[in-house]
């Protein structure tokens, strides 16, 4: 077998008696004496079109054939633009619009295209020629005077003589792109602290659980077993978007699902946090940040679909799969007096991803 | 009553005249003489490279369009286009805008649709280039650099695909956002302010289409039309390569001139791809931001995949095994986010500097312009099939929900089989490449050393039967052989008479590259074999 006679491994090696006519190393290449020389060139063959005076003519009419399709195309697609106008609220004439436009031009670009391409191809004459390769780097007089140019550079300007001036330059150089660095600061605004930021959101003590996104507050007797709802603060419908109601909800949005009691495991000091099976957990996922809105309510499981990390809702919104590592937050709740469901607190840690200085 | 300088009025042609005119003014007649009848090597693989330069000059033209009608503004106003299921919906100028031209301006829809089509095609083409780039090994000197302005290329066309995906503020467009601000907030010690930095404040802010756009438009696009000069330059100044063949050698380049043929098959190629993404604008309907709805933080779709190309980072998200995060010092440590970074960052390096780690190992200094047939470089051939699984796992990650609730699987078995299979897979389609290659080595100098079957059964005078084979032509056969054999480095010592470490490693990495290939049949072993047989 012919590897075998390569796996003597180290012993086998290049001769570099072989590569004594390249002026470069062929590094581990085998210049092999008794190699197959190139045969040349092997003659010529003509196409169809060349020998068949009735195929170069048909050729021919193909080619302009297609030029004029093209320009058929241009057409129709400037009268599809006149014809199918949009200017009803009707979304099939957009859906016409875009097709007859479209189908025109494709068929302007393609004949044109496939015409050049023929014409190339079968009607012009078909030759091909001989370009000598010359080394990339051949002139090594221009190189040897490059770099004198450098040198005498180097030695009148004493580049290398005068470190000092040398190094703190190079340290100017290296320090003087910082102040553009630091007028990207202007990004961010001025007055907040990001960690802080991220630690709060809307909820408070006493604001009302309400639908998302209608603001209804919810009744806890509205609230059946085995149902889920989406929940946001009932002042978040006052928030105007130009005054961070996005950023609002995308920390305080909310999912509340009613459990039968006995199936939910609760610790001693978050007893408390749930009303009648009820509890409320955020819903931006702790991975990166992706709303978990896919609830099985038979396995009592929440999903992201962003990356598929599960969440038990039994057992504090513990991850049981996926990227996540950190349950997600629980809102502890409870009732008003008129019996809509209320927070008791903000979160008492961080939602959402993960971040630096969050601990 | 003229003072023509020309003693007799020569009757001169129009090209003359128009170049004479042009050459005063310019001197682009030496430009025009080295370069109007370059050679230019044939073969389909080299339309790949032209498929993205194309569909890049679509995505130039049909994004100036849109430019003129889009709003790169998160300023929230009530839709009140012609889409009648979101008549009056609160949404940002972005949104409004993109579902106006739509539906309100005529063909607007079309170059929208032109334009994302033709991003995918840009990235897609970029992609197979440099799969034929890298297995034909004509990324070797002297085209190391230019295979690295190519990649740099391929991940700038990502992130103008990423910054594009994300203008139009719909829903699926700000869940990927979300997912990058999450990313950001992983990384450890200034996470957490450049997610402020980029999003001006608490994500999402009103900030971040505005700067997007500004990046997708202006910045990237100047760099990619920097680098593609660069590029081209760089294979004018190199040269194309070409495929072995009869009368090819590394010191020629044979193929139709540019001027016509090259110039007429290329420039129609140009409308061919341009065409052909009309055609799928028409079509085809992609991205319809108007059934996502504009960005809110809670609701989302089930499947929420992102533009394919990104999916192989989001794929490396989904396969970190669960509980990868601690706190530490205080500070949280996100290695669920930082390990994926990590890995994504390693590959990304390591396809950027593939070429000067193969020819530290080859020490091969001399210029190659003959692109290599796979097969005669089973181990590239095999690495290049390990990277390509490993970027094809984390790319079906990204659709492991898909591919669980096509196949009715288990969501936690798709992922545990997928996160084996990023190991294990590469391993296998290294071992199997080889292989393979090695096989089919095998079977060419079969072929060369005792030609084709030619089906035809000859009854010997003794009564054997034999199968003549058809032995090979010399053009044929020069196909089979002409191809460089590299043999592992020997252990030599140094001028110190020492032996290094450093040279021990590199033995050792020769040894891998180089023991077990097949060299290629010499004119001696095929005397032999003619002697030795029927």
């Amino acid at each position: 077998m012919a590897q075998d006679d390569n796996s003597g491994a180290e012993l086998a090696a290049v001769d570099p008696s072989h590569a004594a006519n390249e002026l470069v190393p062929s590094g581990t290449a085998v210049i092999d004496p008794d190699a197959f020389e190139n045969p040349g060139f092997p003659p010529h063959r003509p196409r169809v079109t060349d020998e068949n005076p009735k195929r170069e003519k048909r050729a021919q009419r193909t080619v302009y054939t297609l030029f004029y399709l093209s320009i058929l195309g241009s057409v129709w697609a400037i009268a599809a633009y006149m014809l199918f106008p949009i200017e009803s609220n009707d979304v099939g004439a957009v859906r016409l619009n875009n097709l007859f436009i479209g189908i025109g031009s494709a068929l302007a670009l393609l004949a044109l295209g496939f015409g050049i391409v023929h014409w190339g191809k079968a009607v012009m004459k078909d030759v091909e020629v001989v370009d000598e390769r010359h080394p990339v780097g051949g002139n090594v007089d221009n190189r040897e005077a490059a770099i004198k140019v450098f040198k005498d550079a180097d030695e009148e300007s004493g580049f290398t003589r005068r470190s000092v001036i040398r190094n703190s330059l190079i340290g100017a150089l290296v320090v003087f792109p910082l102040p553009a660095l630091v007028l990207f600061r202007g990004f961010a605004p001025q007055d907040q602290l990001p960690a802080e930021l991220l630690s709060h959101t809307m909820w408070k003590k006493g604001s009302r659980l309400a639908l998302d996104p209608s603001g209804v507050p919810i009744k806890a007797s509205d609230v059946t077993i085995g149902s889920a709802f989406h929940v946001i603060p009932e002042e978040l419908k006052d928030v105007s978007h130009s005054h961070g109601y996005l950023e609002e909800k995308a920390k305080a949005a909310v999912l509340l699902m009613r459990l039968n009691p006995e199936d939910l495991t609760e610790q001693a000091d978050r007893k408390d946090w749930s009303y009648n099976g009820i509890v409320a957990y955020s819903k931006i996922c702790t991975h990166v940040g992706c709303p978990v809105a896919l609830y099985e309510q038979h396995t009592h499981h929440l999903l992201c679909p962003c990356h598929q990390s599960q969440f038990d809702v039994t057992n504090h919104c513990e991850v049981i799969f996926g990227p996540a590592k950190r349950p997600l937050p629980q809102l502890p709740i409870t009732v008003d007096d008129e019996g809509y469901l209320v927070a008791q607190s903000d979160f008492t840690e961080p939602v959402g991803p993960s971040f630096w200085e969050r601990h | 009553m003229s003072t023509a300088t020309s003693t007799a009025p020569k009757k001169r042609s129009f090209t003359a005249a128009a170049s004479s005119y042009i050459d005063e003014r310019t001197s682009v007649s030496t430009f025009v003489k080295e370069l109007g009848r370059k050679a230019f090597p044939d073969h389909w693989s080299f339309l790949l490279g032209e498929v993205a330069l194309y569909s890049f000059v679509v995505i130039l033209i049909s994004g100036t369009f849109l430019t003129f009608f889009f709003q790169a503004s998160m300023a929230e106003v009530h839709y009140e286009g012609s889409y009648v299921p979101l008549k009056g919906v609160e949404m940002s100028a972005a949104m409004a805008s993109t579902l106006d031209i739509s539906f309100d301006i005529r063909g607007g829809l079309f170059v929208r649709q032109m334009h994302h089509w033709a991003a995918l095609l840009f990235v897609a083409s970029i992609g197979l280039h440099m799969l034929r780039i890298f297995f034909t090994g004509a990324f070797r000197k002297p085209r190391e650099l230019n295979w690295v302005i190519g990649f740099t290329l391929f991940i700038l066309a990502m992130a103008e695909g990423f910054t594009g995906y994300s203008l139009p503020d719909d829903l699926l467009s700000g869940n990927g956002l979300r997912i990058i601000d999450g990313m950001v907030k992983g990384i450890p010690l200034i996470g957490t302010w450049t997610s402020f930095l980029l999003f001006g404040g608490e994500f999402p802010g009103t900030a971040i289409v505005g700067r997007l756009y500004s990046l997708h438009i202006l910045l990237l696009p100047a760099i990619i039309v920097a680098l593609i000069a660069l590029h081209l330059l760089f294979v004018v100044v190199h040269k194309h390569t070409q495929y072995a063949g009869p009368g090819k050698t590394e010191k020629n380049a044979v193929g139709p001139p540019v001027l016509p043929v090259y110039a007429a098959k290329a420039g129609g190629f140009f409308f061919i791809v341009f065409g052909v993404i009309a055609l799928i604008a028409s079509l085809f309907t992609i991205n319809p931001i108007w059934n996502y709805g504009p960005y809110d933080p809670s609701p989302v779709s089930a499947g929420t995949q992102p533009d394919w190309y990104i999916g192989f980072a989001d794929g490396a998200l989904r396969l970190v095994p669960p509980g990868w995060e601690f706190v530490w010092l205080d500070r949280t440590w996100s290695f669920n986010i930082i390990a994926p970074i990590l890995v994504l960052g390693g590959f990304i390096v390591t396809v950027l500097l593939y070429p000067f780690i193969e020819a530290w190992i080859t020490g091969d200094k001399r210029e190659h312009h003959i692109a290599d047939r796979p097969r005669n470089a089973p181990t590239r051939t095999a690495i290049g099939a390990a990277g390509v699984t490993f970027y094809a796992v984390l790319w079906a990650a990204a659709s492991s929900d898909l591919i669980a609730t096509h196949f009715r699987l288990t969501m936690e078995g798709v992922i545990h089989s997928l996160q084996a299979l990023l190991i294990l897979g590469p391993i296998i389609a290294y071992f199997v490449t080889k292989r393979v290659a090695i096989a089919l080595q095998k079977k060419d100098r079969e072929i060369v050393l005792h030609g084709y079957e030619s089906g035809r059964i000859v009854r010997l005078p003794g009564g054997e039967f034999i199968e003549v084979h058809q032995p090979l032509d010399e053009y044929d056969r020069w196909r089979l052989v002409s191809y460089v054999d590299h043999q592992p480095v020997m252990l030599r010592p140094n001028e110190q008479g020492k032996i290094t470490g450093r040279m021990r490693f590199r033995a050792a990495l020769t040894r891998w590259f180089f023991e077990d290939r097949i060299a290629p049949v010499s004119r001696g072993e095929l005397e032999q074999g003619e002697h030795g047989h029927h």
